[in-house]
């Protein structure tokens, strides 16, 4: 019998009973509900049938708004403040912290994953006076970017120079 | 305060000492980065787009379609490992995710057989498959899957075993007695639909990157019938997406010599190492002349030499040896990275590194946008 609550168990027996009753006619949880018909319309119907207008409708949406991902922790000042970013690791949380620290203006700056099962990373950022958190947290993004840019660049030469010293 | 003021700038012998990371027999040292600002009192360290494009440093060692050997100097261990787990975990590839079995009576099951097909690694036109095919979008609670061409690839597999009447009789062996008694990757036929038989024509249809993998072992009366959809994934999902058998970096070991190892000794100490990382050349007659080289009256001898420490596996061999012990000073470099990728197939090796680097700028760029939408 299911764990009751207290509005529970002062009910009348019969309804608990009544309950119980329909609980028992629903299928189980492990109960998978009878598919229609899917696999005959995928095997002889033809499932990609409004292509282009749906494509056209795709890269619109590629455009919609993203759910919102990074959050001020309270408990934050100006100056020192941690960001919680959702569905973030440690791909990202290590090198914005590299970044940040490479900044003058950054005190003090860690990420932490709080807990592996949850797909969380808080990043702790304090800063000297004349700055914010959040510029901070700013300009490491936009270094990053920028970085990213010369990682390219420089790979691309290098990647050139070397196709041409193996043919020559 | 007056000494630390008058701080001379670290003269280079000391900014590479920076960099080494300490390798001793039992221990490693100076594992951490310390180039950031406030570390070293009169020192700046902080970033600098021009810095950093003045100290970068990419070298090509290998680039095979399949497998890519490249150091990439200067940067932090931080942006190095993020560029390798990028590679692993967000690289997006196309592979098998849907299989509708409609007859399975070989010896495998429907769901073991099903992830093997998943496993197995396809390629195909570059421009279709990367920049064409998109991510299935996840249906609404209820709602089917919107299956159109740039987001399915349709397979089907169809054998059926049966007796070779032509095999000689005293045959035994299955591959010739029978049909199909194989299974092989390159009998998943592919069904283009809509733009994918442009994007996928001749050369460029998707097909697997190895066609001998074997699926599964059959016997006459036998069959498999199945029809599979294929999606782009990434490797965080599941490790068939992952456009990388292996994507990995280690760091550029160093040998240093600090005083002469000769004759009998130089050799052995070379067999320390794998081929090619000590040579073994003769002292010089000026050098046995210089005072306090420490090879005086010692010309014409052999001494041992760092070559190619590129080659070196870090063994700590030569540790082990008390007559080497103090001689030699073990490393690796901290800012030097000797990335190693081996492409399953569907990318080009080296387009993989590419790809990381767009999408660790690209995660960089959505989330910049995230903090200005939180600030507001």
């Amino acid at each position: 019998m299911a764990p009751k609550s207290k509005t529970q168990k002062e009910t009348p027996e019969e309804v608990v009973a009544s309950e119980a009753d329909v609980a028992m006619t629903e299928p189980p949880t492990s109960h998978q509900p009878a598919v229609e018909d899917e696999d005959a319309s995928m095997k002889d119907g033809d499932p990609f049938d409004d292509e282009e207008g749906q494509n056209a409708e795709d890269e619109d949406e590629d455009e919609e708004e993203e759910q919102q991902r990074v959050k001020l922790l309270p408990g934050s000042t100006p100056t020192a403040a941690s960001f919680e970013f959702l569905e973030e690791g440690h791909t990202l949380g290590n090198a914005l912290r590299y970044i940040i620290m490479k900044n003058p203006d950054v005190e003090f700056c860690a990420y932490a994953i709080p807990h592996p099962s949850e797909a969380k990373m808080n990043i702790r950022i304090q800063t000297y006076e004349g700055t914010t958190a959040v510029q901070a947290l700013e300009k490491g993004l936009k270094d990053l970017q920028d970085l990213s840019d010369v990682v390219t660049e420089k790979f691309k030469a290098s990647r050139e120079e070397f196709a041409a010293r193996m043919s020559a | 305060m007056l000494a630390l003021r008058m701080k001379k700038p670290p003269t280079e012998e000391e900014l590479e000492r920076r960099k080494i990371v300490g390798i001793n027999a039992e221990t490693v040292t100076h594992v951490t980065s310390t180039d950031f600002p406030g570390h070293y009192p009169q020192e700046e360290h902080f970033w600098d787009i021009n810095i950093f494009r003045d100290n970068l440093k990419v070298e090509f060692h290998k680039n095979d379609p399949l497998e890519v050997s490249f150091s990439l100097v200067g940067v932090d261990a931080s942006i190095a490992n993020a560029f390798r787990r990028i590679m692993i975990a967000d690289v997006p590839t196309v592979a098998i995710e849907t299989v509708l079995m409609e007859n399975n009576t070989s010896v495998i099951q429907d769901e073991v057989l099903a992830h093997r097909l998943g496993l197995i690694p396809f390629r195909g036109g570059k421009e279709g498959l990367h920049k064409f095919m998109n991510f299935l979008k996840k249906p609404a609670d209820g709602e089917d899957p919107q299956y159109v061409d740039y987001n399915t690839i349709q397979l089907s597999l169809n054998v059926d075993c049966t007796h070779n009447e032509d095999a000689a009789k005293d045959e035994e062996d299955p591959s010739k007695l029978y049909h199909h008694a194989n299974v092989y990757a390159s009998d998943i036929e592919f069904h283009p639909v809509g733009r994918q038989t442009k994007y996928f024509a001749g050369e460029d249809a998707i097909a697997p990157v190895n066609p001998e993998i074997l699926i599964a072992k059959l016997r006459p009366g036998q069959s498999i019938h199945c029809s599979m959809l294929m999606h782009k994934g990434v490797g965080s999902d599941h490790a068939k997406f992952s456009p990388v058998a292996t994507a990995s970096y280690r760091l550029l070991p160093t040998i240093k010599i600090k005083a002469p190892i000769l004759g009998k000794e130089a050799e052995k100490f070379a067999r320390c190492f794998p081929e090619g990382v000590i040579g073994l050349e003769k002292v010089t007659r000026k050098e046995a002349a210089q005072k306090g080289s420490e090879y005086e009256g010692h010309e014409g001898e052999l001494k041992a030499v760092v070559k190619d420490t590129m080659r070196d596996t870090v063994s700590r061999e030569c540790l082990r040896h008390d007559e080497f012990n103090k001689k030699v000073e073990l490393g690796r470099r901290r800012d030097h990275f000797i990335y190693s990728i081996e492409s399953a197939g569907q990318w080009n090796s080296d387009a993989i590194f590419l790809e990381s680097v767009a999408l660790f700028k690209e995660k960089a760029r959505k989330l910049e946008q995230q903090v200005v939408n939180m600030v507001r």
